[in-house]
């Protein structure tokens, strides 16, 4: 433990800290562009330049100096004010004066940092340089003019995203920074350069022009794009989402988000229903909520009842509905939507329970049957952690896809669960940490599930402080849903099996409705896609970001949302809807708001009321089958930037799909 | 006194004699080289520690101190490595490239004792990508050292194995620099490293490696032939040894020649290269050491001596010895302005004052080169030039600014001069036109 004095200030540091984190442990403010924490040192602004002795007699780069014992440093002389000037007045020479129209502007390191610690005045009487755009893909728009070279975003790329497709060309004056080829950045990651560059080089492209920081509201909520439940910040004008950005959580996201949390937004107010829909003759057609009521009531479903739950609920809706569902007498609840039937009787059994934070610990690592760049793209940036930092082993059982780190692909056949390899054997019997994955596309395989339980005991994959058996789910709702016993002993398939006469859909989009072509089936959801088609009666419901919320991530930790925006036209909060439908069918929920929904659901599941934990199922694993698995383990996600309802609806993400995986190309207006 | 022709290290360094391992053998190359190494690692190092040779490539470093730096002992996971800078592409510079041409033998006998002495796995000899002939022949040459058991498992028959690897650079000033060469070797953009890690805690693919330049290694055997003490018998204290000068510019005969450290300025001129074009009252000022440099005036240089010390006390270095002799025909503006150029158009791009405050400088000095300034620019110039120095990652940004401070040091009224008389010839109405 290294003691440092900073401006006269003792410090006591750990082992390995830099100077610029004493100077932080010290309280002094350090400038800096190209440093940041969870990117490798590059030590190329030069902005963060403080005095130290013992050492030369010229300031240091604080971000790459190691802190040591009794080290005398000095961040207020003349020489580091004069150093910051300097590097301050060079990095603006070149930067063009439009501040006015650069999207950055409002939240520019370069605009704060030239107030702090610039000199006021130019110098620089010649001409500046100017840089040409460069295509970057669909969600990265920029200015390379206003580049300050500070390779944060090329080492975001390299070191974070796993794609070495963004690097530096050229030398002196003339360096730039572009996509190599000038090819579209193939990441599901790209949008975090956006955060991470500290000017209006890079810029979000959808959001272009579309909003002043100052102007926004900043509400914080949890994404539900995947089950990964990343923090995220939504920043709404008027009732209008215009951007999501992910705050920090080490936890879970640290802080990045995909470009589907990103961008899946302008979705939101496309195919939205905003209003009621009742099936008449055959035909939708707009209708009353007291109409759309009296049609339930007049299907006399009696306790012949059905919720179905999709993935991106939040947990008081589900709870709102199964309090209906039960009340009229049923327990006929599923969320598994496409058909799976694993076994839940042990909720550990389908948890990630390693947690997202200590995969980066793990050393020998198997995935089963999982696209987890897909499933869960900030988990797999934790395996790429831990290939990287760790030089973690990964084997891996399923369709061969790039994961961005290397990995054994041992073939997509089930039955290898059943029988590894010897060298994946030999691997985890070395292991200190061993991990296994469990992903969507295996336990859609009959006999995978037992299969892949019984590794716990083969592979030991339990042990003190460890727990390395981990099922990673897709669905924001699913954890949630499951806790609130939305889970059938066979799946969707016996509900379809008792044919219910009513059955509600909670924005499931993802259901096989012609197995319910005996029920009348309600949908309850926002966007019209799927569910809607096939409905009855449409009750307009509301979106995520227009609603409080309990979500409950793949590990099982239970997250809370606010309410960021309002839902448009007729549209109700879900809780409200299944309030005023349990007096159309003559039953009690026994709540009458929003507050009350969620206390009683507290009551009933009491590990949802507390945030930011994570729900303790125990640890127990079911009986396993006898079934042995074999044949090729499907892929669940065919299109990661359409797998639901509002993604679909984006333009974004329409584009994203057809331009990153299906290859079609898009001219740019000429500007 | 001068150097005697039997105290000369590069006897071939005009290439009358063949360049080829026979050649080379019969100058006195890979005589006895296991024998020279059967003293033992820590005896080779405290050798040339003791003969006081100071690194050849500019910045003066002990050489046996910095192979002391080596790990002791090396795993087989984890190898030390020699690289050896012939990337020479400082203006003025040209004595590797005699070396490489026309005695390459004694680069590659160097490298296997010097590699041996610090316990390397082998040497990485990274050759500057226009030197195109001089590539070939020490291709060749290693070819030959291979062939004749010099180098390879049992190199020399000394039971010790070595590589050696010639790698041809593309033509980037900043790649001679230590860590972008070996960011370069690795295949990547030529960029320099932060350091800490030095690279012989951490250089080439993370190994511990030294670098040393051509000179520096290519001097080692005959030391060791001919023993610390004779070699340290030149030049000052602090300063031993004998140097390759290279004597450029305006002076009668123009050449790279071997001579003692510590010759004064004015007999290296008169023995080697027939005098100053026009007489000593014609010379103007001198850059010393390589384009990186300040200059140095006149009445300043001439009764020098020309060693590490002697011309740090003038306020310039010695560097590379690259001599670059000016007499009064010369335009002093242009000349450094030109060499403000050469730094912008070299400089890596990857940190902020090199990067911006380079183009920035060159710019002035063009204006100032045609006098179309302010006279406040010249302090601003000098400001920058400040600015830039100390600030950089590496040594590249001080280069750039010091020429420009020695011009300003030295050459002030002529600056103003051009400004003013600018300014008489109408520049008042140039600007009353804007």
């Amino acid at each position: 433990m290294p003691k440092v004095t900073v401006d006269g200030i003792e410090v006591e540091v750990p082992a390995g800290a830099t100077v610029l984190q004493a100077c932080e442990a010290a309280g002094k403010e350090i400038p800096r562009f190209c440093y940041h924490e969870r990117l490798s040192i590059a030590g190329n602004c030069r902005m963060c330049l403080v005095e130290v002795s013992p050492g030369p007699p010229k300031p240091q780069a604080s971000c790459a100096l190691p802190a040591a014992d009794n080290q005398v440093i000095r961040t207020d002389t003349q020489m580091v004010r004069h150093a910051r000037e300097g590097v301050m007045e060079f990095l603006l020479i070149n930067h063009p004066l439009d501040c006015p129209i650069c999207d950055q502007g409002g939240e520019c390191d370069l605009q704060d940092q030239s107030v702090a610690y610039g000199k006021g005045h130019s110098r620089y009487d010649e001409n500046k340089r100017a840089v040409t755009e460069k295509y970057m893909g669909p969600i990265v728009k920029t200015v390379m003019t206003r580049c300050i070279h500070c390779t944060r975003c090329v080492r975001f790329a390299e070191e974070v995203a796993g794609v070495e497709s963004i690097g530096a060309i050229y030398r002196g004056e003339n360096m730039q920074i572009t996509s190599y080829l000038e090819q579209a950045v193939n990441s599901e990651l790209s949008g975090n350069v956006v955060d991470l560059c500290p000017v209006g080089a890079l810029t979000s492209k959808p959001y272009a022009f579309e909003a002043r920081p100052w102007e926004l509201s900043k509400t914080p909520g949890i994404d539900v794009m995947d089950a990964v439940g990343t923090n995220i910040r939504i920043d709404v004008r008027g009732r209008q989402v215009m951007r999501v950005l992910p705050r920090i959580n080490d936890d879970v996201n640290e802080e990045w988000a995909h470009d589907k949390t990103r961008h899946h937004i302008d979705g939101l107010m496309e195919r939205r229903l905003d209003r009621p829909w009742v099936r008449r003759d055959g035909k939708l057609q707009s209708a009353t909520w007291a109409e759309a009521f009296e049609a339930i009531r007049a299907v006399n479903a009696g306790s012949s009842v059905a919720a179905i739950a999709g993935d991106l609920v939040d947990c008081e809706t589900m709870f709102a509905a199964k309090t209906l569902v039960n009340a009229l007498g049923s327990t006929m609840l599923e969320g598994r939507q496409t058909g799976l039937s694993y076994d839940v009787s042990s909720l550990s059994a389908v948890n990630f329970n390693t947690t997202i934070a200590r995969v980066e610990e793990a050393d020998v690592i198997l995935l089963i049957g999982t696209n987890l760049r897909w499933e869960a793209s900030l988990i797999n940036t934790r395996v790429r952690k831990a290939v990287w930092r760790r030089r973690a082993k990964v084997f891996a059982i399923g369709q061969e896809v790039d994961l961005t780190y290397r990995a054994e692909w041992l073939g997509n056949d089930a039955a290898l669960i059943a029988k590894l390899p010897k060298t994946v054997t030999d691997a985890f019997a070395k292991a200190e940490r061993p991990m296994v994955i469990v992903g969507g596309g295996a336990l859609a395989v009959t006999g995978a599930q037992a299969a892949a339980q019984a590794l716990v005991k083969t592979l030991n994959l339990v042990r003190d402080d460890w727990n390395g058996f981990n099922v990673v789910h897709m669905a924001a709702a699913r954890m949630g849903s499951l806790m609130l016993g939305y889970a059938q002993s066979g799946g969707i398939a016996d509900i379809t099996a008792a044919a219910p006469k009513l059955a509600f859909f909670l924005g499931a989009d993802e259901v096989d409705f012609a197995n319910f072509d005996k029920s009348f089936k309600v949908f309850v959801g926002h966007h019209g896609d799927k569910g809607a088609h096939a409905a009855d009666v449409i009750l307009p419901a509301v979106a995520w970001p227009e609603k409080a919320g309990t979500y409950v991530n793949t590990e099982g930790r239970v997250q809370v949302a606010e309410r960021a925006a309002f839902a448009p036209g007729d549209a109700r909060e879900d809780w409200s809807i299944f309030r005023a439908l349990a007096d159309v069918l003559g039953v009690n929920v026994g709540f009458d708001s929003f507050d009350a929904c969620r206390a009683s659901m507290i009551a009933a599941v009491p590990a949802l009321g507390r945030e930011g934990e994570i729900a303790d199922y125990g640890w127990s694993l079911p009986k396993g089958g006898t079934a042995k698995p074999s044949g090729p383990i499907p892929s669940p996600v065919k299109d990661f930037y359409l797998t639901n309802a509002i993604a679909r609806a984006s333009a974004t993400m329409q584009r994203c799909s057809a331009e990153l995986l299906h290859g079609e190309t898009f001219e740019e207006a000429a500007e | 006194m001068a150097l005697a022709d039997k105290d000369r290290i590069f006897t071939n360094v005009y290439g009358y004699q063949d360049w080829g391992l026979k050649a080379a053998k019969a100058r006195g190359d890979w005589d006895k080289t296991a024998e020279l190494m059967k003293r033992g690692q820590d005896q080779i190092i405290e050798d040339i520690k003791a003969s006081g040779l100071r690194g050849r490539g500019g910045a003066g470093f002990p050489t046996g101190l910095k192979w002391s730096f080596m790990p002791k002992a090396p795993t087989p996971e984890r190898p030390s490595f020699l690289v050896i800078n012939a990337d020479e592409s400082e203006p003025g510079s040209c004595k590797d490239r005699e070396i490489i041409r026309h005695d390459p033998h004694k680069l590659i006998e160097g490298a296997l004792i010097a590699g041996f002495a610090m316990r390397a796995r082998a040497a990485y000899i990274y050759i500057r990508g226009e030197y195109i002939r001089e590539a070939e022949t020490l291709f060749a040459a290693v070819q030959q050292a291979y062939d004749a058991g010099l180098l390879g498992k049992n190199a020399a028959k000394s039971g010790y194995d070595f590589d050696v690897f010639v790698h041809r650079g593309a033509g980037a000033y900043i790649c001679g620099e230590e860590t972008a060469m070996i960011e370069s070797l690795e295949g990547k953009k030529g960029q320099p490293r932060l350091k800490p890690p030095f690279p012989a805690g951490a250089g080439l693919y993370g190994c511990p490696t030294t670098v040393n330049n051509v000179e520096s290694i290519a001097v080692v055997p005959t030391i060791l032939r001919r023993g610390a003490t004779w070699f340290s018998s030149f030049g000052r204290e602090n300063n031993k040894g004998t140097k390759l000068f290279q004597i450029s510019g305006h002076v009668e005969k123009p050449c790279v020649v071997e001579e003692e450290m510590s010759i004064s300025f004015r007999e290296l001129i008169e023995k080697h290269c027939g005098g100053v074009r026009g007489g000593w009252d014609n010379l103007l000022a001198v850059i010393p050491g390589g384009s990186s440099v300040p200059l140095v005036p006149a009445s300043e240089i001439i009764d020098c001596p020309m060693d590490f010390d002697g011309l740090k006390a003038v306020g310039s270095g010695l560097g590379t010895a690259a001599i670059i002799v000016m007499d009064k025909s010369t335009d002093i503006v242009r000349a450094i302005s030109r060499i403000s150029y050469f730094y912008k158009h070299e400089s890596c791009g990857q940190c902020t004052p090199c990067r911006e405050g380079t183009g920035w400088m060159w710019r002035v000095m063009e204006r100032l080169r045609e006098g179309k300034a302010d006279i406040s620019e010249i302090d601003t110039l000098y400001q920058v030039t400040k600015q830039v120095e100390g600030h950089t990652i590496c040594a590249l940004g001080d280069a750039a600014a010091w020429p420009i401070q020695g011009l300003i040091r030295h050459f002030r009224p002529e600056l103003e001069r051009r400004i003013t008389e600018r300014k008489g010839e109408g520049g008042a109405m140039l600007e009353a036109a804007e």
